[in-house]
């Protein structure tokens, strides 16, 4: 079976400075990757290149999701094809509500795979069941996108998002940023009602605690710009003693 | 002292406009007279060009070069497309009063309502009304209009009259290549409340034509009126309006004005707050493409004390195209307590796009609140990022931004039906962008 998405010997400057080293990566359908890594370690840099973000230029190696070309396409395709990034940092979008911006995005991603676009009492049912499950209050739909939000509330609608547009690959950005428990174990609990066997999730996090919400079947360590170790769920918790020193010096 | 007047080939020019125009312009002897003294105040300034302060980023001698002959009365054919011109952009319910090509089209438009009164500009001047052509305000175009202006609206409304549904002035051009000249008046009685829609509209065959436009408006004392002027005139098309408020006390005027055609365009407003405790609120979007010029120029005298302005001026601009918005807020001697503030955010969607702004305070009490500010950039590039992320198409993340922009600025109309036509107006130009 073919991988979801691989990453092969990737190489990625910014500027004049070059942030990944040759990393490689594969996942699945239906399994869940961890990366970990200290901060600087290039982790942030990888999900912003696998959603196509300006401002990063690849220099070597590849990135193929379901054995396309992921490098030459633009961010909304890759969005239609099914890559989904859950962003650290949610932006605010005033003057354009939730449920506007959603509907559009929606269609515009059906309107790419050539579907029929979704008119606004089937995206409105549909929403709101979304909505529900994931215990969205109605009135955040109306509001502008993120506008005054608190911390979990913006990453609750990251998640509503990704169970509107169910993506085939989703990355999660360090989720856990600015999150006290009770909004980490909402959110994490919305993410967990999304594994399935057609989805895969990579998880980007500095710290171990989330993996206690959203358990890994893989994780990887990052540092500086390349994967230096891998293993099961049971590396994240050794990390959490250890600490990231010992790769620091590799 | 013999004076001489060196005449430039396009002074002698507008001097047979004027002279061929004689019998077109409608007056008693005085009111002849009137417009005579007028055209030389015109004739001793000609076009504004950039050496007049007011003018410097609107150089008519440039942009506009020369003002076309009046365009001839409106023929069966041109009243035909002047009807179905009109239909996309009127109101629902509202009371439609139709100028075609500087000419009333009593066909075309509706009665008004009780409470308001209504005659031409032609039938006051033909009854001696020259008054109509004299304003404190003065500057050669304001001159200009008023040696030429053929017709346009004299309207009153009653004190206390609160008039359900708007009045829609629509100015419809139909010629080729030709000058209109309007100019109307409204007073608003004591107490009245009014809503009031202002469109200038191209129909099928019109093209490089010119709209000169003047417009007095005097509100009276606790009187309100919401006012919203649609300018979606031909791209080919030169628009200068100039408009004069007078506020009594505790009056509240909201101004919006959306300026979306033309090549070249000048909207010169200037507000006197006369009477204590009155409120003004100025919103203008300028959408520009093109190599089109739009300049909005407000001047807003605080003649008294107690009053509050606000001016928030937003312009999105693409290609070649330049925007000017010119704000200036004079607080009188005396004028203590005045709150005045503006603000221009401008948004540049191309690196030829040009945004001029001009802000200026003139104060001379000392008890006041005063301040302007302004914003220009481009738009937001993790908000595009983060749209085309969700899978909007770079043109769609963009509009829906734009949309969000300009927005903001129609977000205060309390009217729902009038923000749905501004709302609607502003949408025509993001579709016809991508």
């Amino acid at each position: 079976m073919m991988a979801l998405l691989e990453v092969k010997d990737l190489q990625v400057r910014v500027e004049d400075r070059e942030i990944l080293h040759g990393l490689s990566l594969t996942v699945n359908r239906g399994e869940v990757h961890a990366i970990m890594g200290p901060n600087g370690s290039g982790k942030s840099t990888l999900s912003h290149v696998i959603a196509g973000k300006p401002g990063y230029e690849v220099t070597g190696g590849e990135i193929l999701f379901d054995g396309q070309d992921l490098l030459e396409m633009e961010p909304d395709e890759r969005a239609a094809k099914g890559v989904f990034l859950a962003f650290q940092y949610p932006v605010e979008i005033p003057g354009v509500t939730t449920w506007n911006f959603l509907h559009a995005a929606l269609n515009a991603q059906r309107k790419a795979r050539g579907e029929a676009e979704m008119s606004s009492p089937a995206f409105l049912k549909k929403v709101r069941e979304v909505a529900k499950s994931l215990n969205v209050p109605q009135d955040m739909l109306k509001r502008g996108v993120n506008v005054g939000f608190s911390g979990g509330e913006k990453k609750r609608n990251e998640v509503l998002q990704m169970a509107l547009f169910e993506p085939s690959l989703c990355i999660l950005d360090e989720m856990d940023s600015g999150l006290d428990i009770d909004a980490l174990r909402i959110a994490a609990d919305g993410v967990n009602a999304l594994r399935s066997p057609d989805r895969a999730m990579v998880v980007i996090t500095h710290y171990q605690r989330l993996l206690n919400y959203i358990v890994p079947d893989f994780v990887h360590v990052m540092s500086r710009g390349r994967v230096v170790t891998s293993g099961g769920k049971e590396l994240a918790l050794e990390l959490e003693e250890s600490g990231y020193a010992q790769f620091e010096d590799a | 002292m013999n004076v001489v007047l060196a005449r430039t080939e396009s002074g002698r020019a507008m001097e047979g406009l004027f002279t061929a125009s004689r019998d077109r312009l409608p007056g008693t002897a005085r009111v002849s007279e009137i417009r005579r003294q007028a055209f030389e105040a015109y004739e001793r300034a000609g076009l504004p060009h950039r050496r007049i302060e007011e003018w410097k980023y609107t150089d008519l001698r440039v942009l506009m070069r020369e003002v076309r002959p009046l365009a001839e009365k409106p023929d069966v054919s041109a009243l035909r497309r002047a009807a179905a011109a009109l239909k996309p952009v009127a109101i629902e319910g509202a009371a439609k009063l139709v100028l075609v090509d500087g000419v009333f089209a009593a066909e075309l438009s509706d009665k008004v309502p009780p409470g308001a009164s209504m005659t031409t500009l032609r039938e006051a001047l033909e009854s001696g009304a020259g008054e109509l052509l004299a304003t404190a305000a003065t500057d050669a175009m304001i001159s200009l209009n008023a040696a030429l202006a053929t017709d346009g609206l004299v309207i009153e409304i009653a004190d206390g009259t609160r008039l359900a549904a708007p009045l829609q002035i629509m100015h419809i051009a139909t010629v080729a290549s030709a000058s209109a000249f309007t100019r109307s008046r409204v007073r608003i009685g004591n107490g009245a409340r009014v809503t009031l829609v202002e469109n200038f509209v191209a129909a099928e065959g019109a093209k490089s034509y010119q709209a000169h436009d003047a417009v007095l408006l005097s509100l009276g004392d606790q009187a309100e009126l919401t006012l919203a002027r649609l300018m979606t005139d031909s791209v080919d098309a030169a628009n200068v309006t100039s408009a004069m408020f007078d506020l009594g006390a505790k009056a509240k005027f909201d101004l919006f004005n959306v300026t979306a055609g033309g090549a070249v365009s000048r909207y010169q407003g200037f507000v006197t707050l006369a009477g204590e405790g009155s409120e003004l609120n100025v919103n203008g979007v300028n959408l520009l493409n093109g190599s089109q010029h739009g300049d909005t120029t407000l001047l807003i005298d605080h003649a008294v004390p107690h009053c509050t302005s606000r001016e928030v001026f937003r312009a999105v601009i693409d290609d070649r195209a330049h925007s000017v918005f010119q704000g200036r807020i004079i607080v009188r001697p005396g004028a203590q307590k005045t709150d005045g503030k503006m603000m221009t955010r401008a948004l540049l969607l191309s690196d030829e796009a040009e945004a001029d702004n001009k802000p200026e305070l003139e104060i001379f009490a000392d008890d006041v609140t005063c301040g302007h500010g302004a914003t220009a950039g481009a738009l937001d590039e993790n908000l595009l990022f983060y749209l085309r992320a969700r899978g909007l198409p770079e043109r769609a993340a963009q509009a829906l931004l734009i949309q969000a922009f300009v927005g903001e600025a129609i977000e205060g109309i309390a009217d729902d039906d009038l923000r749905d036509v501004v709302m609607a107006a502003a949408e025509r130009w993001l579709e016809a962008r991508t």
